[in-house]
This record gives structure tokens, sequence and C-alpha cells, in this order.
């Protein structure tokens, strides 16, 4: 009679059992190192087995050893299974480890700001650059000839009193601080080749006290255009498109006639504010006309031959009725709270 | 101009139902800008009354009032509230007699200032009512004591609406008129605009007085020096009116309009003038014949001749001025202000009248001389129809027929020197091709003559007079302005003009943009603040004390009357505020011009004419005036460049902050920069840099960035440690590139090296940097300091600093030798220019 052959199905299966639920209960990849000399390590029960295989039979040999193979192999791809679960789980825990309380970011550099004077000089511009205008600038300090005298302000009209100018010593030097940005339009004139589309933005000066709607110091931007057929009715096109830019599609003009010694006809331009503060309604915007004859002679422009449109708003005032700022003392006063609030866009 | 609605409705035909805004809304139309609404702001019941009986009771105050009883309606009636036929009434004037006639405000009316009248108890009676003065009912500023109505020239029944017989319901609205509108300061040329706005008929007030022939009274006009060769006058009527009875009052329907119209009552003879003046807008004078000496003579004043005008104030003549003189001399500034020697007084019953058409820029020269604006030189100074006068001093005779009593005599006197205007052409098509709105012959003709002018439509046009009375019309395209302007501006069509392409921004607009968008997005905020400077903060920053500024002669603070030549006053002045808000964590800055003028500024020659293109060298020398006005930047930091936060204390910011904000600019524009110690003033001696470009004519200095001078900064209450810089854009610009040149990417490997050497102490870290870079060679791509150590093992006097270098070749793998021998040449060079050895 033969012996028995002691590697039975039964004995790897239950070898094998023993072998898994080590593995699987092993928590982490250290219990999973422990479980490993265990499970398969020299004195676990699928290496005791397969000790006793070189003193079989040879007839059983080759059907223990393979058993024992594909057991070894079950559990070897358990074991990577298992690892491969456990390093997930190691993983995340260290992520947890690191976890911060987000609302407690602080600011690690500082937040800059443009002022919205300039800002916004800077998007009506673009505005204009948009369709083919370009901009043109002139000094602060200018001569009362580019301020009033080409401006057709007579040195004896009383329309040249009517602006507050501050003069520079001595009076006789005929400078001041320019009162408008009306003189840029005239260095255009004289400067430029026939036809001008020109914006002028710029700081002017006049002698008003600093209060809720007035400072000595404020902002313009003027548009010019000179060129063969132009009327009224492109200067009303010009600033339809504008204030539908600034103000929305809703936006409409309106022109009231007015006087001004450098255009004529002259108009008071108010504009539709489709989304003023308090519901919509007619906010008086600023000056236009056309080009009064005189100023173009005074540039060496021919009146018989061109014809030209001029407009001209404050940037305070826009700012103002546009993104409901109440008292001019915030636009000049250098708070940083004030540029801030507007960021690097209006 | 204030114009009362009761006197415009005279002339033109009002809306029934009209207030001063609907009357301003139409006026606004043909462009006049409103201005207000204007009343006496009382409200009735106001009645005549009379004082029945009144008793005089001392008070312990020391005053002594009196207890009056007052009759308000007729007796047995019931009073305008309801109430009594006699009223108890405490007063506290003493001006008036039992029987006298007064306005007394009963219960439920209001005075102005919002002024509830009610019963109330006082001085131990019940006073039923109030006893008015004329300040008290806005008349006028008189409060000596109530109004008695016979004073005025009134015997009203007891219980009349005294509201009805002073014109209490006056009403006016004030529109603003342009200086090219002289006319609208009368109301006959509002309402003849008026009537532009409705289409409703105009009653010419020039009408209201027949025009009488008179003559005999001395008049000489001799003008020895015309301005701008215009005779002083081109029209003087004088006329005389004899026995007026000087006791006469103003009628009350005057006074209130007077007022409305926002002058004060003063006599009837003055009111007369001052109500002919609003009226038609011809300014006339009174003058106490009697005063006046001989024949009116109207010339220049002499060299040193003074005149007292009629606000008591005497004054220096200058050869320039209009004056209207008498054999004794100057009696009166010719359209801005009579003379106190022939003033009309209350005792004046003889009266010279003068109606005179002036110069405007005669009258505007001597009002602005003698900075005297009068209600008759703001009309001359833009112009006053020269047809108007011989009207006016008809209505003034007449006025003191009827209010004064006067008789008009036959002595008087009539100047004529009127210029003949041409008619202007106007092309048919002008209007439309100006306007953009079709405007056909018959519409023009009728809007031209509507506004007063005579129209002749000739071939291809029309041959147009303009009106006496617009002066401002001398041009076609002035017509062209009333065609649009009566014709209505809402008829303008709306057309998008297309311009030809454009080239964008110019290169400096870009680079003024890039640095300011890179300044703002790298946390720095941007501010504005005034150019003006006191003399002794725009030296702060000044390398010399005697340099040219520009100074202002009309500054709003004498200690602010100065352009900046440096911006950072400004930044400090900034700083100053967010400080005292509590804001000291401070990174700003400011882009703007600086004031710098070549030489000391000086009396420049007069200037070329407006109106026709000066001549090249005009202009080159009118532009040659204007002082150069660089673009500058400056930025301030105090306070902590990072707050403390959790896990970091606060950084606080120094010459760190001031120097990188420079690079950010400079970088932004495709320049680097290059520093050296410096001490310039105003700032800290040992922590500033002078900021070098290269330019295409060499090394350029564009400013300074370090540290505020401690002593400055504690003077302007700031913290010891403030950094800040300033630098010329327009030199930052000048060495920026225009096209940015590429250079190749090195994809090879790199090699980096440390690199720590020894030198001096003193030796700046910047020469030691350039030194490397230029021993190294090309090879080196990057370097930068990263310490500075001194102490054990470093030889006293000496420090180690130690560079980060990395190597890298365009073309292959660069090996750890030819690294090294790099490094190693930048190591001699080192050596033999400033002794560095390797740090053992």
């Amino acid at each position: 009679m033969s012996a028995e052959n002691p590697i039975t199905q039964t004995a790897i299966d239950s070898a094998v059992a023993a072998a898994l639920a080590s593995i699987n209960a092993a928590a982490d990849l250290a219990a999973l190192k422990a479980a490993r000399a265990t499970s398969v390590g020299e004195q676990s029960q699928i290496a005791k087995l397969n000790a006793l295989v070189k003193n079989l039979p040879n007839e059983f040999k080759a059907s223990a050893g393979q058993l024992i193979g594909k057991a070894r192999g079950e559990l070897n791809a358990a074991f990577a299974t298992r690892e491969a679960e456990l390093f997930v789980l190691a993983e995340r825990a260290k992520l947890a480890a690191e976890s911060v309380d987000v609302t407690s970011a602080a600011a690690p550099t500082r937040m800059g700001a443009r002022h919205p004077l300039s800002l916004l000089q800077d998007q009506i511009s673009d505005v204009f650059v948009g369709m083919g205008w370009e901009i043109a600038e002139g000094p602060e300090v200018e001569s009362e000839w580019f301020n009033f005298d080409a401006l057709n302000f007579d040195a004896d009209h009383p329309a040249r009193a009517m602006q507050d100018t501050f003069f520079v010593e001595p009076v006789e030097s005929h400078l001041v601080l320019r009162t408008h940005t009306s003189p840029v339009q005239v260095r255009s004139m004289l400067e430029r080749d026939i036809p001008i589309y020109v914006l002028c933005p710029g700081r002017v000066f006049r002698t008003d006290e600093l209060d809720a709607t007035h400072t000595p110091v404020f902002h313009q931007v003027e548009g010019l255009a000179i060129d063969k057929g132009l009327t009224m009715a492109d200067l009303r096109g010009t600033l339809e498109h504008f204030a539908r830019i600034m103000f929305g599609e809703g936006a409409q003009i309106r022109l009231r006639p007015s006087f001004f010694p450098f255009t004529e006809p002259s108009a008071e331009l108010d504009v539709w504010h489709p989304g003023a503060k308090g519901g919509a309604r007619w906010v008086e915007w600023g000056g236009c006309g056309m080009v009064n004859p005189n100023v173009l002679k005074a540039a060496g422009i021919d009146p018989e031959v061109y014809s030209g449109f001029a407009f001209g708003m404050g940037i305070e005032r826009t700012l103002m009725f546009r993104n409901d700022v109440r008292d001019m003392h915030d636009m000049v006063e250098s708070d940083v709270r004030f540029s801030e609030q507007f960021g690097v866009n209006l | 101009m204030r114009i009362p609605l009761s006197w415009l409705a005279e002339y033109v035909d009002l809306p029934a139902g009209a207030t001063p805004e609907s009357v301003m809304a139409e006026l606004v139309k043909v462009g006049l800008e409103e201005e207000g609404v204007h009343g006496f702001d009382v409200t009735g019941p106001l009645v005549v009354g009379q004082v029945l009986s009144f008793e005089a009771e001392p008070q312990s105050n020391g005053k002594t009032i009196r207890w009056c009883q007052v009759r308000v309606c007729a007796e047995g009636t019931t009073a305008a509230d309801g109430g009594a036929d006699v009223r108890g009434i405490v007063c506290g004037a003493s001006n008036f007699e039992v029987g006298d006639k007064v306005v007394v405000c009963l219960p439920g009316a209001v005075l102005p200032g919002d002024f509830n009248i009610a019963a109330r108890s006082t001085y131990g009676h019940i006073s039923d009512g109030m006893m008015a003065s004329a300040r008290e009912l806005n008349l006028s500023d008189d409060h000596a004591g109530i109004i008695r109505l016979q004073a005025m020239g009134l015997d009203p029944k007891v219980g009349t609406d005294a509201l009805e017989l002073l014109h209490l319901d006056e009403q006016a609205a004030e529109v603003n008129v342009t200086p090219d509108r002289g006319y609208c300061f009368s109301v006959r040329g509002i309402a003849r605009e008026l009537s532009h706005a409705t289409g409703a008929d105009f009653r010419d007030p020039k009408s209201n007085a027949h025009i009488e022939h008179a003559e005999g009274f001395g008049l000489i006009v001799d003008d020895k020096a015309p301005i701008r060769d215009a005779i002083c006058t081109q029209r003087v009527v004088l006329r005389v009116v004899k026995g007026i009875d000087p006791t006469k009052p103003t009628p009350p329907w005057m006074v209130a309009r007077l007022k409305m119209a926002g002058m004060r009552s003063i006599s009837l003879v003055v009111d007369i003038t001052n109500y002919t003046m609003l009226e038609l807008g011809q300014p006339t004078h009174a003058y106490d014949l009697d005063k006046f000496m001989g024949a009116m003579t109207i010339r220049r004043a002499n060299l040193g001749e003074t005149l007292k005008t009629l606000d008591g104030q005497e004054r220096k003549l200058d050869p320039e001025d209009l004056v209207i003189a008498d054999e004794n001399g100057a009696v009166g500034l010719a359209g801005v202000m009579g003379g106190e020697s022939t003033e009309v007084s209350a005792s004046t019953v003889n009266v010279l009248i003068e109606a005179a058409h002036f110069e405007p820029i005669s009258i505007a020269r001597s009002a602005r001389r003698h900075k005297l604006s009068s209600e008759a030189s703001k009309r001359f100074e833009r112009g006053v129809d020269p047809r108007m006068a011989d009207n006016a001093a008809a209505r003034v005779v007449q006025l003191l027929e009827v209010h004064a009593m006067g008789a008009a005599d036959r002595l008087g006197a009539d100047y004529r020197a009127e210029v003949v205007h041409k008619p202007i052409w106007l092309p048919a098509e002008f209007a439309t091709e100006l306007v953009g709105v079709v405007y056909g012959a018959e519409e023009i003709t009728k809007i031209l003559q509507q506004i007063g002018c005579v129209v002749a439509e000739v071939e291809g046009g029309f041959e147009v007079l303009a009106p006496t009375w617009r002066p401002d019309i001398t041009h076609k395209t002035d017509l062209v302005e009333e065609i649009a302007r009566i014709g209505g501006y809402h008829r303008i069509p709306s057309r998008l003009p297309i311009a030809p392409p454009g080239r964008g921004l110019s290169a400096t607009q870009k680079r003024r943009r890039g640095v300011i968008t890179a300044l703002a997005g790298s946390g720095h905020t941007e501010v504005l603040t005034y150019p003006f400077l006191s003399t002794e903060a725009n030296l702060w920053f000044s390398q010399t004390k005697s340099r040219p500024v520009v100074r202002l002669a009309n500054p709003l603070q004498e200690d602010a009357a100065e352009m900046r030549t440096s911006m950072l006053p400004g930044l400090i002045d900034a700083a100053k505020r967010n400080f005292s808000r509590g804001l000291t964590d401070l990174a700003i800055f400011e882009e703007g011009s600086v004031f710098e003028p070549v030489s000391t500024i000086g009396k420049n020659p007069s200037l070329p004419v407006g109106n026709q293109m000066p001549s090249a060298s005009e202009l080159a020398a009118v532009k040659a005036t204007v002082p150069a006005q660089p673009k500058h930047l400056s930025v301030l930091f105090a306070g902590n460049r990072v707050a403390a936060q959790i896990g970091v204390a606060a950084m606080p910011a120094d010459f760190k902050d001031a120097i990188h904000a420079v690079r950010i600019a400079a970088h932004a524009v495709g320049v680097q920069i290059t520093l050296r110690q410096a001490s310039p003033a105003g700032f800290h001696p040992g922590r500033t840099a002078e900021v070098f470009v290269q330019s295409a004519n060499g090394e350029l200095s564009i400013g300074f960035a370090g540290e505020l001078d401690p002593q400055l900064a504690q003077e302007n209450n700031l913290p010891r440690r403030v950094a800040v810089a300033e630098i010329s854009l327009d030199r930052l610009y000048a060495a920026a590139p225009a096209v940015v040149q590429a250079t190749d990417i090195g994809t090879m490997p790199a090699a980096t090296q440390d690199l720590s050497l020894v030198v001096d102490a003193a030796l700046p870290a910047g020469e030691l940097l350039a030194v490397i870079k230029t021993g190294a060679g090309e090879l080196l791509e990057h370097i930068v300091l990263v310490d500075d150590y001194r102490g054990e093992n470093v030889e006293q006097g000496k420090k180690s600093l130690t560079f980060a270098l990395r190597f890298r070749a365009s073309d292959r793998t660069l090996t750890q030798v030819e690294a090294s021998e790099a490094r190693d040449s930048a190591v001699v060079l080192a050596n033999s220019k400033f002794g560095a050895t390797l740090r053992a």
C-alpha cells in the first residue's frame, strides 16, 4: 500500500485561507509586512507544506508542486492588491495631516489699484481708438494764445472772464494753467494732417475752491474731428455711440442750444443714463458744437473747405454719475480705500 | 437774469397756468439755461388792518411793547382767517399812530423762512396775528418799523388782501444768459426768446413811451483815444424832467418787480431808471440837474483825475477810462457807475436823464480795472442795442411824469454816430451743410425774420441784416446757429462718421499704460495729488535752492503757489492723510507732470491775435514760452510690505520696495536699471540709490530710489522709515527699445555654481556683480546675490558675498569643468579689480 499524500486540496485551501486572512487583516503597510512573514514566510503553513514535497513519493511530487505554486501565486497577488490599497490609504492620511484652514489665508503680497479718474480716461480713450481716433496730449501750463486767443476768446470778451483762470506770475508771461483741454485741439490742428480725429484727455485747472462738487484740479476729455462735410449729425452720432458704450445700449443723447466761443452752433449735452442710481434720467454731461470758423482760421484750416465738430466732458462728473461717487473730496484726497474699491476696472 | 412773470406776460402771452418752471423749460429750448425760481415765500391770510388804539407797556427786559387793537375787516364781518373783526396784537415797533393802516398777518399766514403765524401768548397777552415790517415780507431790508401803507401812497379799505395789494404773489424765473446774448438781460429780450420757443406773439416794449424831440442841452463827445479804433459811443440821448415830487414813493408793483428781478428799491427816481433798464436792456442814469454844472462831456479820463462813485469809493481814474463830465470834472464812470456829486437825493426836483450806448470793450476794461461789475456794465460789456437809447430815455420821462409828478422839459440832446453794418451773405445750402438738417429757403427766411433780421433772398442765398440788438451776429455761421436753434436741435439726425484708419496709442502712451498697469498689478495703488506746493515743500527734493519755478499769480492759497518740481511732496501729503485715517501700510504711486522752466519766467512779448494763423516764427515763439513739463513717476511706501499673519512676522517696507518699484516700471518698458549709492536732498543719505538706464546717448540718470530723510518723514508725522522713489518717465522712455529684439532661449542643460568672494566691506555688491558678469563671459546666463556674510572666518573690514551662478551653452551640454573655468575667470577679474579672494 502506498503512502498517503498529505498535500491535499483541503490542506492547501486551509493554508491559503489562513494566509489571506492575515493579509487582509493588515491595517497598514507595516502590518502587511508582518503578515507577509506569517502567511508566506518560512514558518507559514504553505511553507511547511512545501517542505513536505521533497519527501513525497515521486508520483505525487508533480501535482503537489502544482497545487503549492498555484496557492503561492494566489497569495502573492492578494498581497500586491492589499499593498496597493494600503499605500493609497497611507497617502491619504499624509494629505489629511497636511490640511489647513483655508479660510485663514492671508495676503502674501499687496493688492494694487488704479485711480478711477486715470482709469476712466484710459477706458474712454480705448473707445475712440477703437473707432480709429488717436489720442493727443499737451502741456498743463499753457500759453494764453493756445488756451484763449486761438479759441476765439477775445482778450476783452466777457467769455474770457467766464473761466476762472489760474495765471502764472508775472501775468505778462501770458502763461496760464490750461482751463480746458481745448488748447490740445489747437495744437493738433496745427500739427496734424487733415482729416483729424483726435481725443484729448487730461488735467485742467480752474480757481474753484474744493467742495463736494468742485475741485480746482480736474480732468476733461475732449474730442475733435476735422474733415470735409462734417455736420452736427456726425457730432450727434459720435456722442450717441460713445454714450452707449459708457452707459449701456439704452443711452441717448439730447442737445440744447448754448454758447461757447470756440464752437458755433454750440450745444449743451445731456445723456439719458439708463443705469442711474435711483432710476433712469437725463444728466448734464458736457458741451459740444461745430468748430467756430475763427478757430479753424487760427489753426490755418480753411473753413470754406473743411468743417469740424468738438465735444468735451468732465471725467469727475462722468465718474460721479456713472459710478455713483457722491463727493468730490473722495477723488482728490488720495485715500487708498477709494482707489482700491475699483481695482483695475470700472 | 430774473424775470418776474407778470412783467413777462405784458410782452408775450404766457399759456394758462404758466409757472416759473414751465417758462424756464421753454427758454431752455432756445438756449437759455435754467437757474432757479424766486418768490416772496409769503402765503395768506394777509390783510390791510387799521390801528384802533394801543397802550405802551414797558417790560422788565427794557423793551416797550405796544398792546394794540387792530381792525382787520369791516365791522361786524368775519376776517379772512374766519376770526373776529378786531384783534389784539402785541407789537415791538413804535413807528405808527392810531388810525394808521398796516399789513396784518393773521393766524395761518406763513412768512419767509417757514415762519408760521398763530395766536400766541406773549408779554401777558394773547397776540392774535402780527403787523409786518418790509423785511418780514421779503420786500426790502427795512426792519426799522412796521409797514405804514400811507407812506407807500396807499389808502386801501380795511380787510383788503395785502398779498395782492403789495404784489407779494409775484414770482420770477431765473435763467443763465450766455455772453453772446446780452439782449437777454432784459424783459424785452426774454419775451422775444419765449415767443421763439412757444410761437406766441411778441409785443415790443420799446413802444411803451412816445419819443419826443428835446434839444439845447450841451453835449460834447470827445474820444481822443478810441479803443481798437471804435469811438466810445454810437448814441447818447439826454432828457430833462423838472418839478418832480421827491416825496412820492415807488408804487408797490414796481417794488415787487424790482425785488423779484433781484434789485433793491432805493428811491423812486433810481427805481425808475433800474426798471427801465430791466425792461429794455438799456441802462440809464439820472443826475440831479441842479448839481450838474454846465454841458456834458463824454471823454477819456485825464491823467490823475479821481471820482467818488455812488458806492462811496474814491477812485483813481485811468486815461483809458471813459467818463461823463460836467464843467467841474468827472461825475460818472461811463456805463459802469455814477458819481456822488450829482447823485439824486431826497430833495431832488429837477432830473437830467442820460441814456447812451457805450462800446463794450471800453466798459469791460473799466469794470475790470476798478473791480466794479454793475448791472449797467454787465449789459454794456455784452452789447446793448444802439437803437434803444431814445426809447429808454422816453420811458424814464414817462414814468417820472406818471409816478413822480414831474414835467418833461424841452431841454435835451441827441448825439448819433451809428455804425452801419453790411448785410451778411448766407449761401442757400450753408445751414444744411453745417447742421445736417435740410432747411428750405422759406424756413430760413422765416426764422431769421423772427429773430429780427432783415432778409433778402437773392440768387444762391440770402443777404441778411442782423438786428441792432444782436451785435454778436457778424458771420454766416452765427446765422446758422440761429437757424439751428430756432428750428430745434431735436431735428438733428444721427450719423456716425468713419474716421480714417488710426495708428492706435502712441509708443509713449503705450509705455505709460504699461508702467501704470504693471505697478497697479504688483500691489501699488495709484493716487492723484494736486500739483500746487509751498515754496518750502517744493525745495525738499531740489538739488539746488536757486532754480526757476512756475509760480501762480492768483493761487487759491498763498502757501500753495508754486507748481511742483517734484511729485514726492504730494505723495507725502497723501501718506499723511492716509495715516490720519488709520491706513498705515501704504504702497502708493502717482504718474504726472512736474514743471521745470529752463530759466526764470519773465514777461513775454504780446501774443499774436486770434482768428488768424500766426506765422511759423510767431508760433515757434509762443511755443517757446511754455515751460518744460516732463512726466515723472513717484512711489511711496510706509508701514509693512507684508502684514503680520499666521506663521509670518510682519515685513516692514524699506528701500528695496522703492528700488523694486522702479525696476517694475523699467521692466514694463523693456529697460534694465543699474544703481549707484547716492545721497540727494530729501533722501536718507545712506539708504538711497541713483538710478541709471542705458540710452542711445549713453548712461542716463533717471532719478532716485531709497528712503526718505527720517527727519523729513517725522516732520510730516510719518514713521522714520518711509521708502520713496521718483524718476523721470521721459528719460526712462528714451531708453526703451522701440521694438524688443528677442534672444534665443537655450534648451541645453544648465550648470549651476555658487561663488563666495571676500572683498572690502565698503565695496558695493552691484559693482562686484558687474565684474563677475564680465569675467564669466557669455556662458553665464544668470547671476544673483544670495548672501552677505561678515564675522567669524572673515577678516575684520571685509565681507563675503555669495552669488548663485547659472551657466549654459547654446549648442552643447556644458560640463562642470567648463562652468568652473568660466567661474575662475570671473574670480581672476574680481581679484585684479577689487582684490577679491575666494572664501576659504
